[in-house]
């Protein structure tokens, strides 16, 4: 069973909270990750949850907090956006390494300066490299369902990585939609207790964590990590499986969205893939054959089987919500490295569009996939998305 | 490196078990050692708590040990330092309200010791 509400992606990411029922959530409000935070005290001040909430005074306590109650063996939370992201770093950072499965909802927005409250992704993309999980969601639904794929995949005994669960700032967060909500016994039986085989309250079984690790043994500590990454990929799916049996959607790396027969594809990540939607229905319309990929799984990255996806497509877009400064985007890297085993290879195109918060609309894909079916791309061009020249 | 675990083998996340310092013998570090004068020592434990190292021993003495002035002190008592985890640093004869503890430089007492 499960009921239609109508909740904003913030909402969402809270009532998911709610009925996963952590120990400890520490979280320091930052717009526009507030409401999560905002929804979540309430519910701990109505005794919905049996929740700690530790109020501290910024992020960089707040995930410290957070660590400390994981390590302790408590399943604990945290939530952030931008510039709290950048604040906590110097700890985001150790949580892989300390092997603690805290799962983050990130609401993305964009790096200061200049400073802005709304979306882009620079600031997720800043932490890609670290060895955090991390799951884009395209609207409220897919957060909330997200977060219960990231608790069970980020606590996986051959896992044991953090992870985060993002969503686009203002426009999934603010925006109310229709939610599917699984009852609170369903999740409670999906989502269990944390079972961690060691945690440090466990006082008759003492050990040492987070020790100092030199030369002689910091390179072999980071490659456990990797083989965690490693199996994160193939547990995703397992997990995803699993929850499929509760929401009917399924969880794979990417969402192809009618790619089968398309003369051109626009791959973009979170809610544009919403408005992109829209377009290639109205392009088919008028007998446009386009398509689009979403990927979902950014870390670990599904490198081969986006390859396997959109080998014999003709021609690909790459939108990225993010700029990385005097390189290819994040996004665009990504796809371009996925298809160098082809030995015929798609046309690419890089394209940044939306930073912060900058609107992109139905047109504005339109006219992209026309520029793509014309074949004039460049792939070694960076292409502006609605910037005034 | 050979005797050194791989990473398929250490624990997860540089977790360590405990107590795994006692395999780490500090003592090699040291090149100043605290010799210590039992004779002119009150027991008052100040040195033990001191050291970083732990590495005064200490037990409980029912018959008790002559320290200063032919006293015998009973209960709580400090033993000879151990050298495998020393490491030289001086703390505990700078702290000693006594200065029943003197350093020496490491060769000395080598040279003492194969007399
Ligand atoms: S500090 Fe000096 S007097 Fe006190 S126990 Fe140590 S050696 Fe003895
Ligand atoms: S010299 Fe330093 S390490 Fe050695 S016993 Fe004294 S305080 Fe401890």
């Amino acid at each position: 069973m499960s009921v239609i509400k109508p909740l904003s992606g913030a909402q969402a990411v809270a009532e998911a909270m709610r009925q996963i029922n952590p120990d400890v959530v520490v979280a320091y409000p930052i717009t526009p990750q507030t409401p999560v935070v905002e929804y979540f005290a309430q519910f701990v001040a109505n005794g919905l949850v049996d929740t700690e909430t530790i109020p501290v005074e910024s992020e960089h306590s707040a995930m410290s907090a957070t660590v400390g109650a994981s390590a302790a063996g408590a399943r604990a939370m945290c939530a952030t956006s931008s510039q709290g992201l950048a604040l906590m770093w110097e700890v985001v950072a150790a949580v892989p390494g300390l092997r603690l499965p805290i799962v983050m909802p990130i609401v993305n927005r964009a790096l200061s300066a200049p400073i802005n409250i709304h979306c882009d992704h620079s600031d997720t993309m800043g932490a890609t490299t670290i060895g955090w999980i991390q799951i884009f969601s395209e609207n409220a639904q897919e957060a909330y369902e997200n977060m219960f794929l990231a608790l069970r995949l980020a606590e996986h005994k051959d896992v044991l990585i953090p992870a985060m669960v993002m969503q686009d700032g203002f426009i999934i967060s603010h925006g109310v939609e229709n939610v599917k909500i699984l009852d609170d016994d369903v999740v409670k039986k999906f989502v269990g207790e944390r079972n961690p085989d060691r945690f440090l309250l466990d006082v008759k079984n003492p050990y040492t964590i987070g020790p100092l690790a030199l030369p002689d043994y910091y390179f072999e500590i980071k490659r456990q990590q990797e083989e965690a990454m490693e199996n994160a990929k193939k547990i995703y799916l397992e997990v995803g499986e699993d929850l499929s049996k509760l929401t009917g959607n399924k969880y794979p790396y990417f969402e192809e969205y009618r790619i089968e027969d398309a003369a051109a594809v626009i791959i973009v990540l979170a809610s544009a893939a919403g408005t992109a939607k829209d377009a290639i229905d109205e392009m088919r319309v008028d007998g446009k054959k386009v398509g689009l990929l979403k990927p979902k799984l950014f870390r670990p990255f599904p490198y081969k089987e986006i390859r396997d996806a959109v080998k014999n497509i003709p021609v690909i877009g790459v939108l990225d919500r993010s700029i990385s400064f005097g390189s290819y985007a994040p996004l665009y890297t990504e796809i371009r490295n996925s298809l160098f085993e082809l030995e015929n290879k798609p046309k690419l195109q890089s394209y940044i569009f939306g930073l912060g918060g900058k609107d992109i609309f139905k047109n504005d894909i339109k006219q992209i996939f026309e520029e793509l079916l014309s074949g004039k791309v460049n792939p070694e061009e960076q292409k502006y998305i609605g910037l005034r020249g | 490196m050979a005797d050194k675990k791989g990473w398929h083998d250490l624990m997860r996340g540089a977790d360590l078990p405990p107590a795994t310092s006692l395999e780490y013998k500090t003592g090699s570090w040291r090149s100043m050692r605290p010799v210590f004068d039992a004779s002119n020592c009150i027991h008052c434990m100040i040195c033990v708590a001191y050291c970083p190292d732990m590495a005064i021993p200490i037990t409980k003495s029912e018959e008790g040990v002559v320290g200063k002035g032919g006293r015998l002190y009973k209960g709580a008592v400090r033993l000879e330092t151990n050298f495998d985890y020393c490491k030289g640093c001086g703390i505990c004869a700078q702290e000693c309200p006594t200065k029943c503890i003197t350093m020496i430089r490491e060769e000395e007492a080598v040279e003492a010791s194969t007399k």
